[in-house]
């Protein structure tokens, strides 16, 4: 018989739409499998038993109570970060400068510090200076990308991406100009006596206040984007601009408004590590979440609730990788490996809820011959 | 004819999209030096068998054998290899190259130009094509791209062919020359496989029918043994009329004036020149002409997408009064009062949003009720389940992303919708494109209704059989010019295509 008889062993089927356990449990699985094969690579590396290394990654989370307050306000950021990209990215608008965003919102809220703190404004006026300042700095930083785009559709990924380093670089230069002690290049914790500026402690938790007004953010921006009239309009934009102009949506405004949303709340990211978390500015005090903010995003498929579940993951495995480095003496670069193996198997889990393969019975190949 | 081996011969194929059986144990057979037509309706299941047999699906259940022999399609090389070639509704080729790098694309061997531009001037003499193949593809017309795509399976060494729906993007004229050529590579001894809608095409081209029904073989015949009203029967499962009603209109009165109106492309292309004519309220006015005639812009210009450089678009109001059009955008349209819907050709592309479910879709028209900040989504639903009980569409439900329905269905939805905000105006581009009798009928009732309720209704047609029997009133376009406006009734379909080709359709003889 012919060669060409033979039957594939397998093919790949688009499957119809799961119900969500089966998905969960798909990804379930997933984090299962991971968590085998970072052991194995573990005990295969290092010789380390990998059950110590599992209990020191949840100890850089949950170890203390200080740790676990880490934790949340590391999540409280990056979820800020990436709660300001997403209505964006629901409009197929892909902002990629929410690092520089949230930078110039820092910026705009240390100069209130230090300029209005000079001059002797009561605390109230000046917090209320720097949440105005911030926002709209955050909001401009955006906003000039996007009336780009909007009226000469330039690439929004590229010009939002350059706006980072414009912002880096600025911040560099203030750096100098405030620079306190003088040659040391950075500006110090501000107004360190005074305290001008800082925002309240609330229950005598430092990291409280970001989680609440992160937490209000998060609920905020899933009933915007899923049950308000712009949400709707931005998700009409993102899948097709003709259909848009066709029921009479001005594009170009969805298009800004939302890319200024977008910025603001960038800005509001950069207002709390600077006034309530850091109290001081460096180029760095974004930490790349503008760029981590991404991943969470699309992880969660723009949803803002999921998107809770993402960041933590995301943190909880950055702060173990951190863990593991000090704790056994290895390399960061370990835990770096050990969540790129994680995330190697939660983004493929994906295309197993896409898809399904589908073996060719042994019986049926045996038919097919003898035909 | 009888006694010959079939070129293919499908047995108990089945195909499984998740729940869904879009082929159910079918038996096919094709045999060389004939022309099929596949028959059936939308969503029962050609495309899929077809693209089983070029390699782009894999069967789940069944058998096929080539000239007798058992094969198995793995891939679209597999199918090449057995002389498989598929032409797509969708041509697959690439812009920027020549028609002659197109098709030896992917070949393997030495680059040769040259040699490859004598083969395929040879094909083409052969079969009477007319392909030059040093033009680049984004020079050509959509009847030259088909054209390249059919050299290229040819060349590729092809004898059984499959073309889907290969009518539908062509002037009468182009299909004309695509038929003869089909018959004289038939006469050659090749086995061609055509999936259509068009009936009077079946009749006219294919040796013999098959017709799938629901994903099932219902039955195949010779073409000359059977009617237009049986294949119908045999497609749709019952007997279906297949006249058009076409009532008289009511108390007629102008609705729409246009005067003059002339558009530029964004290239500076003259699209519509010095155009003038009146749509009345209660009436149909059919719009003919060869595709790319200017039809897209007049309906966009109305609607309010198409920056304009002259002429009026007036509104009439039912007590006379005139509003002008021109310059409003579609949402200040809306707020002027006027009601318009506009049924565009790009259904998934314009009118609907595909990734979004039937109840978002019907909220495209109606989000911006209300003053609060939050949309209702609870009428849209509502709406969306009357649209699907009232225009009998098949969907999993109302949440199901309307572009997992099929093109009639998807059809139903849009103008379910256009037609709910209970307009005065009704736009329709190319209403029943790519539909099967079922629906297309469908849409001719609602179609008919409107009119009977009172609305101008504007409807841009290809096929001039139905243009004829819908329309009150024919205006002909003519590479952006009004070739004329005649009475629907007692109009010649001959003179209308005269019409289409000439301006005025005054003969030299």
């Amino acid at each position: 018989m012919d060669k060409k008889t033979h039957s594939p062993l397998f093919h790949i089927a688009k499957r119809s739409a799961l119900p969500w356990y089966v998905t969960w449990g798909i990804r379930g699985t997933a984090l299962l499998l991971a968590l085998v094969a970072c052991g194995v690579v573990t005990s295969l590396v290092t010789g380390e038993n990998p059950f110590q290394i599992y209990a020191a990654i949840f100890k850089g989370s949950f170890g203390t109570p200080r740790k676990f307050w880490v934790l949340l306000q590391n999540i409280a950021m990056l979820l800020c970060v990436s709660l300001a990209v997403t209505p964006a990215f629901r409009m197929r608008c892909w902002n990629l400068g929410g690092e520089g965003q949230a930078l110039i919102g820092g910026l705009a809220s240390a100069a209130c510090m230090i300029l209005l703190g000079r001059a002797g404004l009561p605390n109230w006026l000046v917090i209320l200076c720097m949440i105005v300042s911030s926002v709209a700095a955050g909001a401009i930083w955006a906003g000039i990308p996007a009336f780009f785009r909007a009226r000469f559709n330039t690439n929004e990924t590229l010009f939002t991406l350059m706006m980072n380093y414009v912002a880096t670089q600025l911040v560099a230069f203030f750096c100098v100009v405030w620079e306190s002690p003088k040659g040391s290049g950075t500006i110090g914790i501000i107004n360190q006596n005074s305290q001008i500026g800082w925002f309240p402690t609330i229950g005598g938790q430092k990291y409280l206040l970001n989680v609440l007004i992160v937490a209000l953010v998060c609920v905020g921006m899933y009933i915007y984007l899923n049950y308000s009239k712009h949400g709707y309009e931005i998700a009409v934009v993102g899948e097709s601009e003709r259909t848009a102009r066709y029921v009479g949506i001005k594009v170009d405004r969805v298009i800004i408004r939302t890319m200024l949303l977008s910025g603001a709340l960038c800005g509001l990211a950069g207002l709390l590590l600077v006034g309530s978390t850091n109290h001081t500015l460096t180029t760095t005090i974004v930490d790349g979440r503008g760029f981590t903010a991404v991943m969470v995003s699309w992880l969660a498929q723009f949803n803002p609730i999921w998107m809770i579940l993402t960041s933590f993951l995301l943190v909880f495995l950055g702060r173990g990788a951190g863990e593991i480095a000090t704790n056994f003496g290895l390399n960061q670069s370990f835990g770096d490996i050990l969540t790129g193996i994680i995330l190697f198997f939660i983004i493929g889990s994906e295309f197993f809820i896409r898809y399904q393969i589908r073996f060719v019975k042994a019986s049926e190949k045996e038919e097919a011959k003898h035909v | 004819m009888d006694n010959k081996t079939p070129a293919v011969k499908m047995r108990n194929i089945t195909k499984r999209f998740g729940p869904v059986v879009a082929n159910d144990k079918v038996w096919l057979d094709i045999y060389r030096g004939e022309i099929l037509a596949l028959l059936g309706e939308n969503g029962s299941g050609k495309t899929t068998l077809m693209n089983m047999l070029s390699g782009i699906y894999f069967p789940d259940e069944g058998e096929i054998s080539i000239d007798g022999r058992p094969v198995v399609i793995r891939s679209p090389k597999d199918a090449f290899d057995l002389g498989i070639g598929m032409i797509h509704q969708h041509f697959k080729l690439v812009d920027v190259l020549t028609a002659a790098e197109n098709i030896v694309l992917g070949l393997p061997g030495k680059l040769d130009l040259k040699k490859a531009a004598a083969r395929i001037r040879e094909i083409c003499s052969a079969y009477g094509f007319e392909v030059n193949p040093e033009q680049k593809i984004y020079d050509m017309s959509v009847s030259q791209k088909q054209t390249v795509e059919i050299v290229k399976v040819l060349y590729r060494g092809a004898d059984i062919l499959i073309l889907d729906e290969p009518t539908a993007v062509l002037t009468p004229q182009e299909t004309d020359k695509l038929f003869a050529v089909l018959r004289n590579m038939r006469d050659d001894g090749k086995a061609i496989v055509i999936i259509t809608h068009k009936m009077h095409e079946v009749e006219d081209l294919s040796d013999r029918v098959a017709i799938l029904r629901h994903g099932q073989f219902i039955g195949d015949m010779p073409t000359a043994k059977t009617n237009a009203q049986e294949m119908t029967n045999m497609m749709v499962g019952h007997a279906v009329e297949l006249n058009i009603n076409r009532p008289e209109p009511k108390d007629p009165k102008p609705r729409i004036v246009v005067k003059n109106l002339t558009v530029r492309s964004i290239d500076g292309i003259l699209k519509l020149d010095d155009v003038s004519f009146t749509a009345n309220s209660g009436e149909i006015l059919g719009i003919a002409g060869i595709s790319g005639c200017g039809q897209k812009e007049l309906l966009e210009s109305i609607a309010g997408l198409q920056p304009v450089e002259g002429g009026s678009i007036e509104y009439i109001e039912d007590d006379g009064t005139p509003e002008q059009l021109l310059g409003k955008d579609p949402l200040s349209i809306q707020q002027m009062g006027v009601s318009l819907s506009f049924v565009p050709e790009d259904r998934l592309g314009m009118g609907l949003v595909g990734n979004m479910d039937l109840s978002d879709n019907m909220m495209l028209r109606s989000f911006r009720r209300g003053r609060s900040l939050f949309t209702d989504r609870k009428s849209p639903r509502k709406l969306a389940e009357t649209v699907v009980h009232d225009l009998d569409v098949v969907t999993p439900g109302i949440s199901t992303p309307v572009r997992r329905l099929s093109g009639g269905n998807v059809q139903k939805v849009l103008v379910g919708r256009e037609i709910a905000s209970a307009p005065t105006v009704l736009l329709t581009a190319y209403a029943v494109r790519g539909l099967d009798i079922n629906s297309s009928y469908t849409i001719y009732d609602l179609i008919n209704k409107q009119k009977e309720s009172g609305v101008a209704v504007i409807y841009v047609g290809e096929d001039l059989d139905v243009l004829l029997e819908l329309a009150d009133r024919i205006l002909v376009l003519c590479g952006g010019k009004v070739s004329g406006i005649v009475p629907g009734r007692g109009a010649k379909k001959r003179d209308v295509g005269l019409m289409m080709t000439q301006l005025g359709g005054k003969t030299n003889g």
